[in-house]
């Protein structure tokens, strides 16, 4: 057994986005905080987030926090809970605020308020019409608020551990006693022995082909949550974002359309004025993607491929705003202000200029509505009746607070983790000084080192990269946009295959310590296979259609039945479903159209 | 096509000097990245090819390393870029960022670059109170737009890696330093401008730019880093920003 590294701390915050981030901040005023990340802190995926954060400000119209949760509550198909939800669009406001007085560099209005721009989902719930809600650094707001919350922790002198990569959880009875991580640079192992434990870890796209995540988005969080006996909430919903660029699944913005880019078809119909007849292309993003994927089923692709177009050329868009009876308009030089990175984007990789000509675009797997089920403190539950593991938190991404219930709305993502990361640093900050630290089992690292392990000795035939592109395959295939009882049947017989070979069958090359990242992406590709078949198999239970889960053999919402959220969680080798009642408060589900 | 990655390659725990590692791949596209090449080596040729990575399309900053002579993110490195149309087979050569040490393959230490980075006062300072109705400091469009350029900086390296000032002396703050200063200095709500020009106007600091333009041809966010560099010269002269 090789030397095992202890460090002890209050609290120890995994991951270093916006939600991880933001709760170091506050957490770190009355508690030792180490936060512990597999990447510079910089390098995390909040970064890539474009179009803006929503806050009903009503800097430039009327606007209500209560125009916002319902608006969240009707995109999240009336699955979100209520309570949670107005939580974060009434601390949205003072969360915006708070980021700007730490010097993020909001884009702004002539009379100098931060600028808001129109985004899916988001109405005046009186005129039922797009209303500018969404505040926003031309299209890389999440890479300044990454950026603006790194500065403070840098003037804060908070504690960071760039490059542990934290690879188990320990538990000590009904609450945690640290994590274990291993040094990236060296190989050695780390225990991180602590009170309180946040995982901040983002999502798992990198489960589908397509998809707008990073390579390093493969939830590591949630699958060692999983692992250690913690339920997985919603997990058949993740979100399909409608807009990604053809092929390579970069995004692009919705802010694009908030602009007032259109989508038309190979025919040059604008084809979601049949979808969505009052919101058009601004309605959310689950029936955008499905309203695409259907337009390519039926033929109506671009020259025939599996694309269609992203039209924000003025001569297209302002065409629209006259029919529109708008009076606003376009400008060659309002796309290269407003949509400076989307323009780099397609110009770099399609060498199409978005400026002169349209974008072929594909949905792209983007966003895990379900994920580590938590409290509005951020707080881990233990079971679908809401008990709490003492200590352990999440917020982001990983969590399901629930806030995006089945589909969340553009913005919301990094509204969530301002929001809820905040939350968990204050609630760390304010209770860790009356929590016990529980003592570490003997060789609590033990059992993760052996994996490790095994992983780089094993003598077998299958290389990681070939079992992810199959499970990715059968992910897209079956469990993807549109799912059927028979398509997600197949797609858990191939991942219960996939694991098989992952435990019996693997084979790496690198036998090193020092930067074995082959060692790391297998050990990744692990945590990916436990999140595909846990989706897999909380999607082929749920027999209805419901924000991001459409299933063409149950075409309908069902709220008499599935009013619910899914609890997973894993008893040996099978997964045992529980389910817990939504909270309603002011909406009652209604049908929902855009 | 067929392309001929030659990567430079080094790992400690086995080796004693560099070395170059000559992989031919086929069937490569003009669309693909260095990057989508470099993982194909990784994933199908040798595991033990270490670099790092993360966003894949240019946002992150993890994967700026030396391209053909130049730095450059690999995600956002095209081999149409790099390869004449219709050339059936084509040479590409990878190497580490210059300036920082190398710890294995393409990875670098990072540690200086960053510690250089903190030294500036990276950070919004305003000690008045917030305004007093809870809202927002106001800030102009045109004081928003005074140092729009500086605020994409990813932290890639990509520019003070390619500085031969730097190169020359690695106590130089280098281009990325002056980057962040520079968007704290031109930022109206800022009010530490005079402890950040002490810092960049130290021995170390931006007098020792000879104005070389490695760095603004470097820069994979298209910054004008020469110009922000500039600016804070005619800053640290005139006392007034």
């Amino acid at each position: 057994m090789p030397q095992v590294h202890i460090h002890q701390h209050d609290a120890i915050i995994v991951g270093a986005g916006g939600a991880g981030l933001m709760a170091a901040l506050y957490a770190s005023k009355n508690a030792n905080v180490a936060v512990v990340s597999k990447l510079y802190p910089t390098r995390s995926h909040t970064g890539a987030a474009q179009g803006g954060i929503s806050a009903a400000l009503g800097n430039v119209e009327e606007d209500r926090w209560e125009w916002h949760a319902f608006d969240t509550v009707k995109g999240s198909d009336y699955l979100a809970d209520q309570d949670a939800v107005d939580v974060l669009c009434k601390e949205a406001i003072d969360a915006v605020i708070e980021l700007e007085h730490m010097g993020l560099p909001f884009d702004r209005f002539p009379n100098g308020k931060i600028s808001q721009r129109r985004f899916g989902g988001h109405t005046n719930n009186e005129t039922k019409k797009p209303v500018q809600r969404a505040c926003h650094a031309a299209d890389r707001t999440g890479h300044m608020i990454l950026q603006t919350l790194y500065q403070q922790c840098i003037k804060n002198k908070v504690n960071f551990f760039d490059e542990f990569h934290v690879v188990d959880l320990i538990r000590v009875g009904d609450a945690v006693a640290g994590v274990v991580a291993l040094e990236i640079a060296t190989g050695d192992f780390h225990i991180f022995h602590g009170k309180a434990v946040m995982f901040a870890t983002g999502g798992w796209g990198r489960c589908w082909e397509v998809t707008s995540n990073a390579h390093s988005l493969t939830g590591d969080g949630a699958a060692i949550c999983f692992r250690q006996g913690v339920p997985m909430e919603d997990m058949e919903f993740f979100q399909f974002h409608p807009t990604g660029i053809y092929k390579l699944g970069i995004l692009i913005t919705e802010g694009v359309r908030g602009e007032g880019g259109i989508l038309l078809n190979g025919k040059g119909e604008r084809f979601m004025e049949k979808y969505a007849p009052t919101i058009k292309d601004l309605a959310s993003r689950d029936v955008v993607s499905r309203a695409i994927f259907l337009e390519l089923r039926d033929g109506n692709g671009v020259n025939g491929q599996n694309y269609v177009h992203l039209d924000v050329t003025p001569a297209t868009v302002n065409k629209y705003f006259e029919l529109a009876g708008e009076t606003r308009r376009i400008t060659r030089e309002d796309i290269e202000q407003k949509l400076p990175d989307i323009a780099d984007f397609t110009r770099t990789y399609l060498g199409v200029d978005p400026v002169e000509e349209p974008m072929p675009i594909q949905p792209t797997a983007h966003y895990a509505m379900g994920g580590i089920p938590t409290n509005v403190d951020a707080q881990v539950l233990a079971n679908a009746q809401g008990n709490v593991i003492t200590g352990l938190y999440a917020a982001g991404e990983v969590a399901c607070v629930s806030v995006h219930g089945a589909n969340r709305l553009g913005t919301n993502s990094l509204v969530d983790l301002v929001v809820f990361g905040r939350r968990a640093g204050m609630h760390i900050a304010a209770n860790v000084a009356n929590m016990t630290l529980p003592a570490l089992p003997k060789d609590a690292a033990a059992p993760v080192i052996a994996e490790f392990e095994r992983i780089r000795t094993n003598k077998g035939q299958a290389k990681p990269y070939e079992l992810r592109n199959r499970m990715q395959k059968t992910m897209t295939d079956n469990v993807g946009v549109f799912r059927t009882a028979e398509s997600m049947a197949s797609a858990q017989e191939e991942l219960k295959q996939l694991r098989h070979e992952y435990l019996t069958n693997i084979v790496i090359d690198d036998k090193g310590n020092q930067f074995n990242t082959d060692l790391l992406e297998a050990w990744e590709l692990g945590c990916l296979l436990e999140l595909a078949e846990v989706t897999a198999f909380s999607a082929y239970n749920r027999t209805e259609s419901r924000g991001g889960h459409a299933r063409e053999d149950y075409p309908n919402r069902d709220d008499q039945n599935w009013l619910k959220h899914t609890f997973c969680r894993k008893e040996g080798d099978r997964f045992h479903l529980d389910y817990k009642p939504v909270t309603i408060l002011r909406y009652q589900p209604k049908e929902r159209v855009y | 096509m067929q392309v001929q990655m030659r990567v430079r390659r080094y790992n400690p725990e086995k080796q004693s000097k560099p070395w170059w590692g000559e992989y031919t791949l086929q069937n490569v596209n003009r669309t693909d990245t260095v990057l989508d090449l470099l993982h194909r080596v990784k994933w199908e040729i040798d595991g033990t090819l270490a670099l790092r990575r993360s966003c894949g399309h240019g946002v992150c900053g993890s994967d700026a390393m030396r391209i053909n002579g130049a730095n450059a993110l690999a995600c956002k490195t095209l081999v149409s870029r790099l390869a004449a149309a219709g050339e059936p087979n084509v040479q590409i050569q990878v190497e580490p960022l210059l300036g920082l040490a190398v710890q294995k393959d393409l990875i670098v230490n990072m540690e200086p670059f960053f510690e250089h980075y903190r030294s500036v006062l990276p950070f919004m300072v305003n000690n008045d109170p917030v305004p007093a109705d809870g809202r927002e400091r106001l800030q102009s469009p045109e004081d928003r737009a005074r140092f729009d350029d500086t605020t994409k900086c990813i932290l890639c390296a990509a520019c003070t890696s390619s500085c031969p000032s730097f190169w020359a002396n690695d106590k130089y703050v280098g281009p990325a330093a002056i980057v962040q200063a520079h968007r704290f200095i031109f930022d109206s709500r800022d009010q530490a401008t005079s402890e950040r020009l002490q810092v960049v106007g130290d021995t170390f600091g931006v007098w020792r730019c000879r104005t070389i333009f490695n760095c603004t041809n470097a820069c994979p966010r298209d910054i004008e880093v020469t110009r922000a560099i500039a600016e804070v010269k005619v800053a640290l002269t005139t006392g007034e920003v």
